[in-house]
């Protein structure tokens, strides 16, 4: 450019200098096909983004589909997301941030297959966000198949002989479909090919982007855009089709537009504060405060109980957890749901804590108690080496283990006192006496009350398990102290 | 090309940066874009300006699908 001249129309600003994201060598172009859509449709985000001053507080989400590399051109925030998820990441995003903008890029696979729930409750929300709706008329990334858009007729990889209404359905009409619900706000189809339709557009697009900055809610802008490669066409041709084929269809035009008639909507103000959060999902009266402030064990608890699905290893674990809850220790109890409930191997994991528990899940293992073979097998490798197992001795061979070793005969137990469930309480009997010499408080008082509590409504069962519960306490043997 | 510095508007295609699609070429109202039979990095026919012509409207930018591609230069008055 020589002093005296000016770019009129240029590189956007909106767009990085150079495309270090992308690998290659090629780092001013794209990625996308020659005539693609999407890169008209790029530069007239890139541009606006500028324009509207909207750049630092937007984000573009990059759908799945061709534009999944959108994030390597634009200059502000960028996420990728999974196939026909946009509209709830967007959502996310404006919820925490409601300064922020957020354009929901997407295809007509990603927004009209996989990602239609997602969108249409977006919109039926009213979140305050742009879609930018790229309507091809075909799954372009995968290679050319029918797209609940392709037109009746059209032949792709999937509908060889053309789209058949009888068998797949008429296209779908997103603008329109949308435009019926209350929340959105504004509702255009435009289309990326002559420069009267790419300037319409343009227009539609900043319009969208600027409803947006004024907070006012949903707008859907549908572009058809061409996809040269998969419609086997040049993009001169692409154009024709979609203007011959597409618009006689899919009609360009607004479809809504009552901006004026909303104002800005208001949502409930985020919350960072731990505190608040804290206090909003629970508050002081309901006892349900996790945060406890004295130190009540040496250290974290992380403990697994497994066994077969009927000799009560979720319920072992409840109590455990019951216990823990009513000497003010934070507890966790995450059963593991499965195929194995109806007769395999059960198993939940339990954590007693001082502190806030990050994950309930327990992998490394300070205390296992297994009351089968097949969960021995399967959970010994993940004790800890300072971990202590216990096991139930009825039909469980010794392992060959360095590991601290406890075991009770559970099951005779139970069967002795008539009634084989109450194996669990037995081995808490033998718990309880094993983290007797881990803790120094003593917490055997605290196992009967959950004991209680947990047979509440079955009287008669109260004493046969605080009876188990007390055989096992006594009963149990010490088989390898390391 | 004495003429064209007389004029208002001039347009510079970098060839390196086109994929040759044509947009651009189909767009000009004053048909001032034309096919070269050059290739370019990218093993592309590449288009060029003709070099005098163009009214500066933009057509050929907004067509064309490439960032950079495209700039028209508008002179100073
Ligand atoms: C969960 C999931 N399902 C399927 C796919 C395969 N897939 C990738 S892109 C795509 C469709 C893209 O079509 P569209 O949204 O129209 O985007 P275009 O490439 O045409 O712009 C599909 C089905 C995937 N990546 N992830
Ligand atoms: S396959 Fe189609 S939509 Fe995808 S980049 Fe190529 S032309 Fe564009
Ligand atoms: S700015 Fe307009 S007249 Fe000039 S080359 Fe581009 S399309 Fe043609
Ligand atoms: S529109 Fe762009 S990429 Fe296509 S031929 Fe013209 S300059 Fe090249
Ligand atoms: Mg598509």
């Amino acid at each position: 450019m020589s002093v005296n001249e000016t770019v009129k129309f240029g590189r956007s600003k909106g767009f990085f200098e150079t495309f270090d994201r992308r690998p290659g060598p090629i780092k001013k172009n794209m990625h996308y096909c020659p005539g693609c859509g999407h890169g008209i449709l790029h530069k007239l985000i890139a541009e606006a983004l500028i324009d509207l001053g909207m750049r630092d507080k937007m984000i573009v989400i990059s759908p799945v589909g061709c534009a999944v590399f959108a994030y390597y051109y634009f200059d502000c925030g960028g996420i990728s997301v999974p196939h026909g998820r946009a509209p709830a990441v967007a959502t996310g995003m404006i919820r925490a941030n409601p300064d922020s903008f957020v354009i929901s890029y997407q295809g007509d696979g990603d927004l009209g297959a996989i990602g239609l729930n997602n969108f249409l409750q977006a919109a039926n929300r009213g979140e305050n966000m742009t879609v930018c709706f790229v309507n091809n008329g075909i799954y372009g990334m995968t290679s050319g198949q029918m797209a609940p858009t392709t037109l009746v007729g059209q032949k792709t990889a999937t509908s060889p002989y053309g789209r058949s209404a009888t068998n797949e359905g008429y296209p779908l009409k997103v603008a329109e479909m949308v435009a019926a619900l209350e929340s959105p706000i504004y509702v255009e189809r435009v289309a990326l090919t002559s420069t009267k339709n790419i300037r319409a557009a343009r227009t539609a697009l900043r319009k969208g982007l600027t409803y947006m900055r004024e907070k006012r809610g949903f707008s859907l802008i549908e572009f058809l855009a061409a996809c040269p490669v998969n419609l086997k066409k040049n993009a001169s041709e692409a154009d024709d089709w979609i203007e011959n084929n597409m618009i006689p269809y899919f009609p360009l035009g607004r479809f809504k537009d009552v901006a004026s008639d909303r104002s800005p909507i208001e949502r409930p103000e985020p919350v960072f504060d731990k505190e608040k959060v804290v206090e909003a999902l629970f508050p002081a009266d309901s006892g349900l405060d996790w945060r406890k402030k004295e130190a009540k064990l040496r250290k974290e608890l992380r403990i697994k109980c497994a066994g077969f699905g009927g000799q009560g290893v979720l319920s072992l674990g409840l109590m455990i957890a019951e216990m823990g809850q009513s000497r003010d220790i934070n507890v966790s109890w995450l059963p593991s749901y499965g195929p194995e409930m109806r007769g395999g191997t059960a198993n939940c994991s339990v954590v007693l804590s001082n502190n806030e528990i990050g994950s309930p899940i327990v992998k490394e293992t300070n205390l296992l108690i297994t009351m089968n073979q097949p969960s021995m097998d399967k959970f010994l490798p993940d004790l800890l080496p300072k971990g202590l197992l216990l096991y139930d001795r009825t039909n469980i061979e010794r392992p060959d283990t360095d590991r601290r070793t406890y075991s009770v005969e559970a099951g005779r137990i139970a069967i002795e006192l008539g009634n084989p469930k109450c194996a669990n309480s037995a081995i808490m009997g033998a718990f309880a006496a094993c983290l007797r010499g881990i803790e120094q408080v003593n917490y055997e008082e605290a196992f009967e009350e959950a004991i209680r509590k947990t047979f509440a409504k079955k009287a008669n069962l109260v004493n046969l398990n605080i009876e188990a519960f007390r055989k096992g306490k006594e009963s149990v043997k010490i088989e390898n102290v390391n | 090309m004495s003429g064209a510095t007389e004029e208002k508007f001039r347009v510079e295609i970098i060839s390196d940066e086109c994929k040759g699609c044509l947009r651009c070429v189909n767009a000009c109202p004053r048909e001032v874009i034309v096919p070269t039979d050059q290739v370019n990095m990218m093993g592309v026919v590449y288009v060029e300006y003709a070099d005098e012509g163009c009214i500066g409207c933009g057509a050929c930018f907004y067509a064309c699908p490439e960032p950079g591609a495209i700039t028209v230069y508008e002179k100073k008055k």
